[in-house]
C-alpha cells in the first residue's frame, strides 16, 4: 500500500473505513462493549503507557475483541505503572499492575477472551477513576 | 522520561486536564542557535499567580490521588541539564504556554521519540479537542491540523483507529523529510 503523506491520502483511507464502521455502528453500541482505560500521567507514560496502550489498540481487532481503548489520570498506584482499569460489560472493573506488552496479551488472551484472572489485579477501594 | 516524545504527552495530558479546546504543539530545530524548543500551548483553565509560583516543586500538584507532580520538574530538569531552560506563561482563564528550550547537541539531550505516536494518541484519547502539531528545522516545515482532518473526514470520528494510524503515518512520512534527529 502506498504511503500516507498528504491529506489526501487519508481522505482515501476514510473512504475505504466508512463501510466498515456503518457495520460496525449498527451491530454494537458503546456501553455494550469493554472499556479499557490505560492509566497516562508522568508515572504512566515514563514507566511505558504509551507503548502498553498501543498494544492494546493495534491487537485487540485481531483477536476479535471490541472494546474503547481510552487513556486516564493517575490513580495513586505509581508503583505498579502502567496500569490499566478494564470494564466488562456488567461487570465492576478490574485494575491490573505493570502491564507491559507481554503482560497485555496475557490479559487480552485470558481475561478478556476467556474471563481468567491473571496476576497483577490491583485490589481498589473506589468505583472508577476519576481523575 | 526517555524522549521527548514522552515530555510533550506529559504536558499535553496537563493542558487536557486543564480541559483546553485547543493545544498547539511546536518543535523547533534550530541548528544555528543549537537550540531544540519544544512550545505547548492551550487555552485551558490556566493558573493563578501562587499556583504558577509552585509548579515547578515536585512535591506541588493539583491531584488529589497523590502528593507529588513530577510532570514539570522533570521536563525542567532534562532542559537545564543540557543547558536550556524552561518558561512557563500563564493567565487564569486564558491558558497556559510552556515552552522547553534544549542544547541540541548537547550528549544528554534525550532523544525526540515518536511524536507522530504521542499526537495520535491524544487524538485518539481527546477527538473533540483541536490539535495543532507543527515542527521546523532547517530542512523545513511541517504542520497538522484536526480541524482540517476532521474537514476531510465529513463526519467519521477522527478518533477511527484506522484514521489514528493514518494521521500517525502522515506525520511520520513527512518529518523524515525534515527531521535532523
Amino acid at each position: 500500500m502506498e504511503k500516507i503523506k498528504t491529506l489526501a491520502d487519508l481522505k482515501k483511507i476514510r473512504d475505504n473505513v466508512q463501510a466498515k464502521i456503518d457495520l460496525r455502528e449498527k451491530s454494537e453500541h458503546p456501553e455494550s462493549m469493554i472499556q479499557i482505560k490505560v492509566a497516562m500521567a508522568t508515572c504512566g507514560i515514563a514507566a511505558g503507557s504509551k507503548e502498553t496502550m498501543n498494544y492494546f489498540l493495534n491487537h485487540l481487532e485481531e483477536n476479535g475483541i471490541s472494546a474503547v481503548v481510552t487513556q486516564t489520570g493517575c490513580m495513586g498506584y505509581c508503583f505498579a505503572e502502567p496500569t490499566v482499569e478494564i470494564t466488562k460489560p456488567g461487570k465492576d472493573p478490574l485494575v491490573f499492575g505493570h502491564v507491559n506488552c507481554e503482560k497485555a496479551e496475557e490479559i487480552i488472551q485470558k481475561y478478556l477472551k476467556h474471563d481468567e484472572l491473571v496476576e497483577g489485579i490491583i485490589p481498589v477501594n473506589y468505583e472508577t477513576i476519576g481523575d | 522520561m526517555k524522549d521527548l516524545a514522552s515530555h510533550i504527552m506529559d504536558i499535553a495530558q496537563n493542558s487536557v486536564r486543564a480541559k483546553a479546546s485547543e493545544i498547539e504543539i511546536v518543535i523547533d530545530e534550530n541548528l544555528t542557535e543549537d537550540r531544540l524548543s519544544i512550545t505547548i500551548r492551550d487555552n485551558g483553565c490556566g493558573m493563578d499567580e501562587e499556583t504558577l509560583k509552585r509548579v515547578r516543586d515536585p512535591f506541588f500538584t493539583s491531584r488529589t490521588v497523590r502528593k507529588v507532580g513530577l510532570g514539570i520538574p522533570l521536563l525542567q530538569q532534562n532542559a537545564e541539564r543540557t543547558g536550556g531552560k524552561v518558561n512557563i506563561t500563564s493567565e487564569k482563564g486564558e491558558g497556559t504556554v510552556i515552552e522547553a528550550i534544549f542544547g541540541y547537541t548537547h550528549l544528554d539531550r534525550p532523544p525526540l521519540g515518536d511524536v507522530a505516536g504521542t499526537i495520535g494518541l491524544l487524538v485518539m484519547a481527546n477527538p473533540e479537542t483541536v490539535f495543532r502539531y507543527s515542527h521546523s528545522s532547517p530542512k523545513g516545515e511541517f504542520h497538522f491540523d484536526t480541524e482540517e482532518v476532521k474537514a476531510i473526514l465529513e463526519g467519521l470520528p477522527i478518533n477511527t483507529p484506522e484514521i489514528i494510524r493514518g494521521i500517525e503515518e502522515m506525520i511520520r512520512e513527512n518529518e523524515k523529510e525534515i527531521k535532523e534527529i
